[in-house]
């Protein structure tokens, strides 16, 4: 057996390909916290409460009404969207005109309320979901085994990371988007209707986070706790990445999510902690991230 | 009658009645642990000076905390191991605790505190998670179920803190001390630059003062505050245990602050008083805590940002200037 | 000079506008007939951009009364009020430094007919064309002015709200865009404009009205400035 570092290439293998769906986890959902803080300034603190009920919703989906992955794969993010769309409108707007500090209150209730609903009326054990059949089994590369429904979820992670890429970067509506995000009120005087853009672009973002629980359902469970300290992390990932540029944002959580499976195999004690002291470091030479821009 | 006209001329009174007050504060709780619970007036004392002292960065230096747990339940740690395994006495073990508190204080803050509002949040929060995990992980601190059987000594080697009358008065003493010593802070030189930099950091760089070093002093304060309380809590409840540590301990006591009434004196230990009583109330009831804690959370931001207290003086001040 | 008048396109009436505590209209009354180039004059401070802002809904703790070809502008949100076809040129300029200057010019959406095709706005301004792919801040001071009015042009507005464009403009763009606003006018395009160049405003303009303390106290015709430049210039010394 081929040995790199005193690590079995196969192991070594399955562990990177592990860092890749948690750094393609961390990609899609610290794109969603960036652009909600770059455009409604707003730190989301319930974004894992929504990926939370992304995952729920794709479970109770399939546990009460036998409806399988894929239309799970859209009703989880439509779910989210939609409470997450509401939840702006209604109540989070009011928040803008006054200190940033209370939207983010107001966040961390939600997601505290969120949480303790789900956990009180469904318990705080993990909930298995089935992977689909056609993503079952998969291929043997020779130097490890590839499991099907790991590779397709890095696949669409990162083709729903670019295309997120690609509509701020390249399309009209993403145009409107940078230039709400530098000046809401002259954007407004064009004729576009900021305030439901706001609500829309939440309500994508939010989306986002809902249909990555879906993606994690079958690798990690479906469970109350499963987004709060994930969350954490996905933050220390916004700060290191910096909010400056959408690929940033995506390279830096597909990175960390590398490294930390890395440092998983060769400094396992280390291994949770190993973003916040990447963090550490950043901070201390570039504290406005990697890929930030004064703001 | 504007309303500065009617705070002015309502001063004598208020002294009055604010001295008032404070007697009626200091009678009732010398009395009260012979009505209620000696150990649940004790809890309720800790997060007081737990509130009391988050709210000199939130809301007199206008800095967003969420990482106070690691200074809280780190202090916890260190007091309970200190105690137990090191089998240093009360005072020792009180100020071996603080003295990490003050220091993790410093570290925090001397990486986080150049940044600014939302980006400070998020730091403060990554830092205290950080001290979560290492918790869970380090065998010091019996990760899962935390330091048990803490011996709780004896104070000055003379009053046994096991008889929980007792340990409530010394923990009264330090809570009064700590009080005293963020209203002295409050109503400082130190206090006022303090404030001046929360209301117009640009004007107060160009006047020559440096801010982040006024902050960096309020949040180290803040934090050896926080570890005292902590630590307080460790040897009266005899526990140190992951709870003290998490960001929902964090997010607690911010919401005491809010709810009490952020930047004033007196907010934070009304807030505290409450949360405290209510979680206690609803362990019985069976209630889901954490969702009802997360919707007063946003009732609260939504609707009373200015806390009971806040909300109260608010009050009472419009009425003043309507009476006449 | 045509012995019709001009129906009233933009009517306001004892407007009262605050920003936040701050009382700074005090009562603007004004017209502006369709197709005129109306001036407000004014130093800093009289409340000139104020109005542009009330007018176009930015500022929104208003008293009193704004009506458009008869509807009232007040309830309306900005979005709404553009959509009426009015158009904002701000003092600001307001280039995105995050778009092109290609998607700045499209940034703006079409609200109506007759709005300006890409070329003639290119023939118009020469010197943005083939800087499409550029950042939008990176124009001089005299592009992104010239930018700022030209995507405007594009939307099919024809009631201009234009603030300050020449200010810290050398001469020779200065003249340009008067040139530019003529050939707008001949268009039939309407602009209330502000401006504290008295020069700029009389090669231009129809009608000027003097602002001070946040509200309208002298009304001069352009043809009838020689006679009355003393007292102009009373008004707008510091």
């Amino acid at each position: 057996m081929i040995e790199i570092f005193g690590i079995p290439v196969a192991v070594l293998g399955g562990q990177i390909l592990l860092g890749l769906i948690n750094g393609s986890f961390y990609a899609l959902l610290s794109l969603g916290l960036a652009i909600i803080f770059g455009m409604l300034n707003v730190i989301n603190f319930a974004h894992g409460a929504f990926y939370m009920l992304g995952g729920f919703a794709t479970w109770i989906l399939f546990t009460y009404f036998g409806i399988g992955y894929w239309p799970g794969l859209l009703f989880a993010p439509f779910v989210a969207g939609s409470i997450g769309a509401l939840m702006e409108r209604l109540l989070l707007r009011r928040l803008y005109n006054v200190d940033h500090l209370y939207s983010l209150l107001f966040t961390f209730g939600a997601a505290l309320a969120l949480e303790g609903l789900f956990r009180h009326h469904f318990g705080s054990a993990g909930k298995p979901y089935p992977l689909p059949g056609e993503l079952s089994g998969g291929y043997n590369l020779g130097f490890m085994f590839l499991p099907l429904y790991r590779a397709w979820v890095i696949i669409i992670a990162l083709l729903v990371c670019f295309g997120t890429w690609f509509a701020i970067e390249r399309t009209r509506l993403g145009a409107y988007l940078r230039a709400a995000t530098e000046n809401p009120s002259l954007v407004q005087a064009f004729g576009i209707n900021v305030p439901l853009l706001l609500t829309l672009t939440y309500a994508f973002c939010v989306g986002l986070a809902g249909f990555t629980g879906a993606l994690a359902a079958p690798i990690y469970q479906v469970s109350p706790g499963m987004g709060a300290n994930l969350i954490i992390i996905v933050f220390a990932v916004v700060v290191i990445g910096g909010m400056g540029s959408i690929l940033g944002t995506i390279l830096t959580g597909l990175s960390l999510g590398v490294i930390e499976a890395l440092t998983k195999v060769f400094f396992p004690t280390a291994s949770a902690i190993t973003v916040f002291i990447i963090m550490i470091l950043v901070l201390m030479l570039r504290p406005t991230g990697l890929f930030g821009r004064e703001r | 009658m504007t309303f500065q006209m009617a705070i002015a001329s309502s001063d004598s009174r208020a002294t009055q009645t604010r001295t008032l007050c404070l007697l009626l504060l200091v009678a009732t709780s010398l009395a009260a642990p012979f009505f209620i619970y000696p150990l649940f007036l004790t809890k309720i004392l800790c997060f007081v000076l737990f509130a009391s002292a988050l709210n000199l960065v939130l809301g007199y230096a206008g800095l967003l905390s969420l990482g106070h747990a690691a200074f809280f339940g780190g202090a916890a740690y260190v007091a309970a191991h200190s105690a137990k395994v090191w089998g240093f006495p009360f005072e020792l073990a009180i100020l071996t605790a603080v003295s990490f508190a003050t220091l993790l204080g410093l570290v925090f803050g001397f990486l986080a505190i150049r940044l600014h509002g939302i980006y400070f949040a998020m730091v403060t929060l990554a830092l205290a998670q950080m001290i979560y995990f290492l918790a869970v992980q380090m065998p010091l601190t019996g990760g899962e179920d935390g330091i048990t059987a803490v011996p709780s000594g004896k104070l000055l080697g003379l009053i046994d803190l096991s008889n929980s009358l007792a340990m409530y008065y010394v923990v009264l003493l330090f809570v009064a001390f700590g009080m005293f010593m963020i209203w002295r802070t409050v109503h400082s030189p130190f206090g006022h630059v303090l404030a001046a930099i929360k209301e117009n950091e640009v004007r107060a760089t160009s006047l020559g003062l440096q801010p982040s070093r006024y902050r960096l002093i309020a949040f180290t304060l803040s934090a050896a505050l926080s570890g005292l309380a902590g630590a307080l809590k460790a040897i009266a409840f005899q526990v140190a245990s992951l709870l003290d540590v998490t960001w929902h301990m964090s997010g607690e006591v911010v919401l005491m602050t809010l709810i009490g009434g952020m930047g004033t004196l007196i907010g934070p230990a009304i807030g505290a008083t409450f949360v405290v009583a209510l979680e206690h109330y609803l362990s019985t009831s069976g209630l889901p805590i954490s969702f009802i804690i997360g919707v007063i959370f946003m009732l609260c931001v939504m609707l009373f940002r200015k806390g009971i207290y806040g909300e109260l003086r608010e009050w009472y001040l419009r009425r003043l200037v309507r009476e006449t | 000079m045509g012995s019709e008048v001009k129906p009233v396109q933009l009517e306001v009436f004892d407007l009262h506008a605050w920003y936040g505590e701050s009382h700074i209209l005090h009562g603007m009354s004004l017209t502006v007939r369709r197709g005129e180039i109306v001036t407000l004059l004014g130093r800093n401070g009289a409340g000139k951009t104020t109005t542009m802002r009330a007018i176009m809904g930015i500022l929104r703790k208003r008293e009193g009364t704004i009506r458009y070809e008869g509807g009232d502008l007040i309830p309306l949100p900005p979005h709404k009020v553009a959509r009426l076809g009015i158009g904002y040129v701000p003092e600001e300029r307001g280039i995105f430094s995050s778009l092109t200057v290609e998607e700045n010019l499209l940034l703006p959406p079409v609200i109506g007919p007759g709005g300006m095709t890409i070329e003639e706005i290119y023939d118009l301004f020469p010197n943005l064309a083939g800087r499409g792919r550029t950042p939008g801040t990176r124009l001089s001071g005299g592009e992104q002015q010239m930018l700022s009015i030209a995507r405007i042009l594009r939307t099919g507005a024809n009631f201009i709200l234009l603030d300050e464009p020449t200010e810290g403009l050398a001469p020779v763009i200065v003249d340009q865009i008067a040139a530019s606003l003529r050939i707008l006018k001949e268009r039939g395009f309407t602009i209330l404009l502000v401006e504290q160049n008295l020069h700029f405003a009389s090669a231009i303009a129809d009608r000027h009205y003097v602002v001070e303390q946040g509200c309208v106290v002298d009304e001069v015709a352009n043809h009838a400035l020689a006679e009355n430049m003393d007292r102009l210039n009373s008004y707008l010394s510091v």
